[in-house]
């Protein structure tokens, strides 16, 4: 692929790593499908095909074209990276702190998480001063909570903060 | 002078009355938008009948809060009455039902049953008739049963909405009632399935009276028989001189099977009985509507009303009357 | 005909009322709220309007309402362009070559010709509606599942074939598509499927969660990796771009007409405006002698879905009314809203409510161009946006992701879902796996799957219910032709190279 030429600039996982991960992700995922259509049934009825038909060779599919990326992957060369140990750190500095956040909506409600999201973001990746991040911070969602809420009617998930106002 | 002493007065009764709404001991009155809860997808006739019954009222400012129509269709309606047995006590939350409330469970093994939720009203019951495309020549439902009796099981082509639902009971039913086998076809929606027998792709279909009745006022469909145990009471003129009342029974034509679904609504579990008696008091309002007479007339519903005890014992058996029918047609899902 | 056009003269006169242009106005603001915000659909915006609009005539209420519809229409590609999140699925398409568009500077032009295409694609549609609508509607008859089944067939036969990616990773991409569409509940069989017991599996995998998570989230992901800024940063807004961009637009002719006669047609079967976008996509590339260059920021490729999305959108309508069908959700809510004033649709109305329908039609033709002034006027603006640091501007997408995602089905574990996608998209886009095949296969898989299995229930498990009358023969051939069309342009190109060697 054109984006890998980093060539040895810096050191990170390889591209054929992370290629062979993948195909052998795509494989279990075939195989989930085939054991799962063949719980239903993958027959070809009286009337057209049963509910696990279409499902089962797509799943079979699946299997043999990741066994053909997987061998595809093996011959790659080794030495080309996939990106750079930094560059996935920037990667996983937006990526933790959203996957906390995608947690912290079931218990806590869609507000209060957005709040700190939209801060964590500003002062600890744009280091900008407590005004601006407070204003946006709680000007993005108390606009969001009037448009959906209170404009089109539609309750988003709210913990147990909102509880307590009587939102 | 005394004039201004009454406005004084009564606006002083206002306030006192204010007041006491505040107050616990007060009937139980919604104090936030309530969810309006619709197991089956947009425009279908449990949705048609949730959203006039949104619009009704917000017009007549039936409700101090918002009543807010959401879909949730998922799984033949499981992933809606799911939402509803979790949201335990929540009494901000209403759920309107077709068949797949006994349906979905039985076929599909879904962990739910109606007892998991507190029933508060039947609305309405929904008929069913019996349609033709209008260019067929059968005019009566005799005729049409002669012509599948005389022809190979199979060869008729049924259409109906979803599987393992409603429209395919009552199929299996009318199959057992002529002792030939109908191919059924199902499809997402009535109104599709409607379109489909006007374009000819099917042969029947049991839509309910609101799905198909504009296609019979274009004189595309043609209905044979109703399938309840009399005829329909509504007399105004839809298709020449032809009214809901002017279709016979299907048990009057020889076909003995009646069926009919509910249009109910349901609560949370663990809600008080104050707050089932405030949705019910609503929604004997809601009847009295002129909206809602025109609805029932349009849809050609059967109007009865039920509430209490009186609708738990109907469900009740509306539930085995289910059973045994899913259970005779084979539908029940195998244990999962 | 000419019956036609007086009725439709004195609609005009009907929707030109200066309280219906108000309303005009305002439902096509509150419909590009609707379109940018993703999970906002149309039919929010309709069934909250509905109580208002019972104060009101029958045809100010439909005007207010369909122009909510024709806001959504044009907002779904703002997003699109500027963040690669569709707002809406038909403006999936219109990510391809339009988001890169942004990334190069070019944000005003590209929704400029997206906002023009939308207009001309929805504009001939109305005027096929205003000439032809009863045939139209009979024609509409003719689909039953077979004739659906080919068109899902055509659409996807026009769109493969067009990633430079390795075959093997194609395919797996497309069939994880299909299987995600697959999960859930099998509408023939009412059998629950690939659910494995987990509750929050029965509704399966909406086509909105994994698009927003993969091309919106993966997008985050992808800049972050490369620096934390947009680089449509440097964009310069000017507000004479909407006519520069004009003055280039008249270039596309050949591709506008043919993604216009794509999008009326498939707006007439029930296939919509999602697959619609995908095709005229897919032909244009081929077609078009910057093909290569499609998918790296190619003008033609934001006109040639936009126009057929729109198109399709537009002509959708007229089955509703004409049969009582609606094409979509949002035109299911408008059929309710139809039958709460007391107006049935199908074969009737067009002959009972006359006055109704041509003030409809023609307030569909004042409305595009009302809505076309609108959005134009916001081009600048939108196009700011992508002036604001991204350490402020990724939260917030962030957060309107989380929010679009739960408002699909008001599920929380779908927020969990989208970000799964979006790690996903993000390997997969690094992986050279083209996404494009997965998502048209999970729009595409259900739908097709039904009507493939509806039409062997139909004819008693015979395939030859694919060849059985001359619509659907056509269709299938075509369909065939432009499967095939991939292998054979590929050899010619090959044979091509070979010769002067």
């Amino acid at each position: 692929m054109e984006e890998a030429p980093h060539g040895a600039a810096g050191s990170g996982p390889s591209q054929r790593s992370v290629e062979l991960g993948t195909a052998l992700l795509t494989l279990l995922f075939g195989l989930i499908v085939v054991y799962g259509s063949w719980k239903v049934g993958f027959g070809w009825g009286a009337d057209g095909p049963q509910a696990g038909f279409f499902p089962f060779y797509v799943g079979l599919i699946i299997v043999g074209c990741s066994l053909i990326n997987l061998l595809s992957a093996l011959r790659e060369d080794p030495r080309v990276l996939f990106a750079e140990w930094g560059q996935l750190g920037q990667v996983l500095k937006v990526l933790v702190p959203t996957t906390l956040y995608c947690l912290a909506v079931e218990p806590l409600g869609i507000y209060l998480p957005s709040i700190l999201l939209i801060t964590v973001f500003m002062k600890w990746l744009g280091k900008y001063g407590w005004g601006l991040t407070a204003a946006i911070a709680l000007g993005v969602p108390a606009a969001f909570y009037l448009v959906f809420e209170k404009w089109f009617l539609i309750p988003l998930p709210k913990g147990p903060i909102e509880a307590l106002l009587g939102l | 002078m005394k004039h201004l002493h009454a406005f004084g007065l009564g606006a002083a009764a206002a306030l006192g009355m204010s007041l006491l709404s505040l107050n616990p001991a007060a009937a139980w009155e919604p104090t936030k938008p309530v969810e309006f809860i619709v197991p089956a997808g947009t425009g279908g006739g449990a949705d048609q009948m949730a959203r006039t019954l949104q619009g009704i009222i917000a017009k007549h400012s039936l409700m101090p809060t918002q009543l807010i129509v959401i879909n949730k269709s998922g799984g033949a309606g499981g992933e809606g009455f799911l939402d509803v047995k979790n949201s335990k006590a929540n009494p901000h939350k209403i759920v309107i039902t077709l068949s797949n409330l006994f349906t979905t469970p039985l076929a599909t093994g879904i962990p739910f049953n109606w007892k998991d939720l507190t029933p508060v009203a039947m609305l309405a019951l929904d008929e069913f008739v019996l349609w033709v495309n209008a260019e067929k020549p059968y005019k009566t439902a005799q005729d049409y049963v002669a012509a599948v009796k005389a022809a190979p099981d199979g060869t008729f082509k049924m259409g109906g909405t979803g599987s393992k639902q409603e429209d395919q009971i009552i199929t299996v039913a009318l199959e057992k009632a002529i002792g030939k086998k109908l191919t059924y076809i199902p499809y997402k929606g009535g109104g599709e399935v409607a379109v489909q027998l006007v374009g000819g792709h099917v042969d029947s279909t049991v839509n309910n009276p609101i799905e198909a009745v504009s296609q019979w006022r274009g004189d595309k469909v043609r209905p044979l028989c109703v399938f309840d145990e009399k005829t329909l009471p509504y007399t105004d003129k839809i298709q020449g001189d032809l009214s809901w009342s002017s279709i016979p029974t299907c048990k009057s034509a020889g076909v003995d099977v009646e069926y009919l679904m509910l249009r109910g609504i349901f609560m949370p579990p663990g809600v008080s009985q104050e707050q089932v008696d405030y949705f019910v008091t609503l929604f004997k309002k809601v009847r009295e509507t002129p909206e809602w007479q025109q609805l029932m007339k349009d849809g050609a519903f059967n109007q009865t009303f039920m509430a209490g005890p009186e609708f738990k014992a109907w469900v009740e058996g509306a539930e085995k009357n289910h059973k045994a029918l899913m259970q005779e047609a084979g539908f029940i899902a195998a244990a999962n | 005909m000419l019956d036609n056009f007086l009725n439709l003269w004195h609609g005009f006169y009907i929707a030109g009322d200066p309280f219906n242009l108000l309303l005009m106005v305002v439902g096509i603001l509150l419909g590009v709220i609707i379109g940018v915000l993703p999970g906002l659909g149309g039919a929010n915006g309709v069934a909250i309007l509905l109580p208002l609009t019972f104060s009101m005539s029958p045809t100010s209420a439909i005007i207010l309402l369909s122009c909510i519809y024709w806001g959504a229409l044009f907002g779904g590609a703002i997003t699109s362009v500027l963040f690669n999140i569709p707002g809406e699925p038909w403006s999936v398409a219109t990510t391809f070559d339009g988001h890169p568009m942004a990334r190069q500077g070019k944000a005003g032009e590209a929704l400029t010709a997206a906002f023009t295409s939308s207009f001309v694609g929805a504009f001939v549609a109305i005027i096929m509606i205003t000439l032809v609508a009863p045939l139209v509607a009979s024609f509409a008859l003719q689909f039953g599942p077979a004739e659906k089944f080919a068109v899902y067939f055509l659409a996807f036969c026009s769109f493969i074939g067009m990633s430079k990616e390795p075959p093997a990773k194609t395919i797996v991409s497309m069939m994880i598509g299909f299987a995600l569409a697959a999960v859930g509940l099998d509408m023939v069989t009412g059998q629950l499927r690939l659910t494995f017991g987990f509750e929050e599996l029965l509704n399966g995998f909406d086509f909105l969660i994994a698009v927003i998570g993969l091309f919106g989230i993966g997008e985050i992901l992808l800049t972050m990796e490369e620096g934390l800024e947009f680089r449509g940063k440097a964009a310069k807004i000017d507000a004479k771009v909407v006519l520069r961009t004009w003055a280039t637009l008249p270039k596309y002719w050949a591709t506008s007409i043919r993604s216009c006669i794509i999008g009326c047609w498939m707006g007439i079967t029930p296939a919509g405006a999602t697959p619609a976008s995908f095709m005229a996509y897919g032909i244009a590339k081929r077609v078009s002698k910057n093909g290569k260059n499609f998918g790296n920021g190619e003008i033609e490729g934001v006109v040639a879905p936009e126009t057929a999305a729109h198109a399709a959108g537009t002509s959708a309508l007229l089955p509703m009314l004409a049969l009582g069908v609606p094409g979509s959700p949002t035109a299911a809510v408008l059929l309710g809203g139809l039958l709460i004033w007391g107006l049935q649709p199908g074969p009737m109305l067009f002959v009972e409510q006359k006055e109704f329908v041509w003030g409809l039609i023609a307030s569909m033709y004042l409305g595009n161009l009302v809505g076309l002034f609108v959005v134009l006027t916001t081009v600048p603006l939108f196009a700011a946006i992508l002036r604001i640091p991204f350490s402020i501007i990724a939260p917030v997408i962030l957060v309107i992701c989380a929010i679009g995602a739960y408002t699909v089905n008001n599920n929380v574990f779908d927020v969990v879902m989208m970000l799964v996608f979006g790690v996903i998209g993000y390997v997969l886009k690094k992986t050279s796996y083209p996404l494009a095949p997965l998502v048209l296969a999970i729009v595409l898989g259900d739908s097709a799957e039904e009507a493939f299995r509806q039409s062997l229930l139909g004819s008693g498990g015979s395939i030859s219910v694919f060849w059985s009358n001359p619509l659907v023969s056509t269709i299938m051939a075509l369909g065939l032709v432009a499967g095939f069309w991939t292998l054979i342009s590929g050899a010619i190109a090959r044979f091509r190279v070979a010769q002067p060697a």
